[in-house]
């Protein structure tokens, strides 16, 4: 890719990380939640694959970091779930109001959005990097 | 809701234009279309959470797409069509269709749902959970476990797309290391 | 009546892809679009007339709400369809590299 696509990405994949964050920070008091801002930052990561090839992000973010976030996003959510089974019922009362205050709000509900956040985001990642990678690979068969 | 019929129109336009196009690539750009039609619908509907997500679905989707089928040698579509799937497809779709027309009357009328179970959830929702928003406090509060099992269905899909796409995962990346270096 | 007979249409679309079609690029298409109809069908069950998206804003007195409850149900489905979606050209881009066509009725011909 030229050089402006490549300056213009680097600029740019700041700005769409903090969209993402927003989002889901925000998923208890305005619409978005947990799946929306994770695809977002999945999105993050593809404009980087599609902006400077694929041996560059291969370099910088590997495999093994995608699949260790995944797997942490879903013990996680497994986690907070088993956290509430042991107050009683479903649910944990941290600060229960409906105060417009950011992450003291509504108990679990924003932990919960940050799990499927990194879930989301690190699997659909994943997916695309090796969609990439095995056409790359099967073109070099056939120039063999 | 003039605009909702309009919209409803394009997306039914869109989807023939996707099905009978010869080119491949034309078809991706018209489920496209379709998808971000859904979009505004949603929006129409009063659904911004689902507004949101569908969209920058439908984009990773489109570029996943647009991604397998570029630069394939044979992007038009195969010719002859077999005629006993054909006459018993329209059969059936007939059929389906007329029986569905006589269904559709008996659900309550556009506009206006009985809410049996809703009504709890929009009157005690913000006392019981303290979110402002209450699409999050269902998927999360009253009924978390359907979300946990959903989760576990995007790393089932997400393990097997690892697993279809890396049978010669080892030997070929070796290959391939040393083909560079 | 209009707006659920022009979902059941876009089902039917859907239908007659699958069904007929010998792409299987356009087979992928036609199951997006069953999942497109599918989605919206079970939104419009929730639509109240006049009302706004279901979040409570304080200070506002008692406003007519949408049915939160088909949205909570449709918002995991949209990602679900990406990842079905996502799998099935991963099956897909393997079937072409084995075989070098798309096309379903040469496939049963040949032996990988």
């Amino acid at each position: 890719m030229s050089l402006i696509v490549k300056t213009v990405t680097r600029v740019t994949i700041g700005i769409i990380f903090l969209f993402g964050g927003y989002i889901v920070a925000h998923g208890h008091l305005t619409p978005g939640g947990g799946f929306a801002g994770g695809v977002i930052l999945a999105l993050a990561y593809v404009l980087y694959v599609l902006a400077y090839g694929e041996k560059e992000t291969r370099e910088r973010l590997s495999m093994k970091w995608a699949s260790i976030i995944e797997s942490l996003g879903g013990l996680l959510f497994l986690f907070l779930a088993v956290l509430g089974l042991a107050g009683g019922y479903f649910f944990l009362n941290v600060l229960p109001k409906g105060t417009p205050g950011d992450i003291f709000s509504a108990g679990i509900i924003p932990l919960c959005n940050l799990a499927i956040m990194f879930k989301v985001g690190a699997g659909l990642f994943a997916v695309f990097l090796v969609l990439v990678t095995f056409r790359v690979a099967a073109r070099k068969e056939e120039e063999e | 809701m003039l605009e909702l019929n309009l919209l409803l129109v394009f997306m039914v336009v869109g989807a023939i234009i996707a099905v009978e196009n010869h080119n491949l690539l034309s078809s991706v750009i018209a489920v496209g279309a379709v998808g971000f039609g859904l979009c505004v619908v949603f929006l129409l509907l009063g659904a911004p959470d689902l507004a949101i997500t569908q969209l920058v679905v439908e984009i990773l989707a489109l570029v996943i797409l647009i991604r397998a089928t570029i630069a394939k040698t044979v992007p038009e579509t195969y010719k002859g069509r077999e005629l006993l799937a054909y006459g018993v497809t329209i059969i059936f779709v007939l059929v389906f269709g007329a029986f569905s027309y006589f269904a559709l009357k008996y659900l309550p009328e556009f506009g206006a749902p009985l809410m049996k179970v809703s009504k709890t959830y929009l009157e005690e929702g913000l006392k019981k959970t303290g979110a402002l928003n209450l699409v999050a406090a269902i998927i999360l509060d009253f009924r978390g476990y359907d979300t946990l099992g959903e989760a576990s269905i995007l790393f089932t899909a997400v393990i097997g797309t690892l697993a279809i796409l890396r049978l010669k995962g080892r030997k070929q990346e070796k290959e391939t290391d040393e083909l560079d270096s | 009546m209009f707006v659920y007979l022009s979902c059941v249409v876009l089902l039917l679309v859907g239908i007659y892809c699958v069904a007929v079609k010998k792409n299987l690029i356009k087979i992928i298409i036609g199951i997006g679009i069953m999942e497109y109809a599918v989605n919206l069908f079970l939104v419009i069950l929730g639509y109240r007339q006049g009302g706004t998206a279901p979040i409570i804003q304080p200070g506002a007195a008692n406003p007519i709400l949408v049915d939160p409850l088909p949205q909570a149900l449709v918002l995991t489905a949209i990602v679900i369809g990406l990842a079905t979606t996502a799998m099935m050209v991963a099956i897909a881009m393997r079937i072409y590299n084995c075989y070098g066509t798309f096309d379903i009725t040469k496939i049963r011909k040949l032996k990988g």
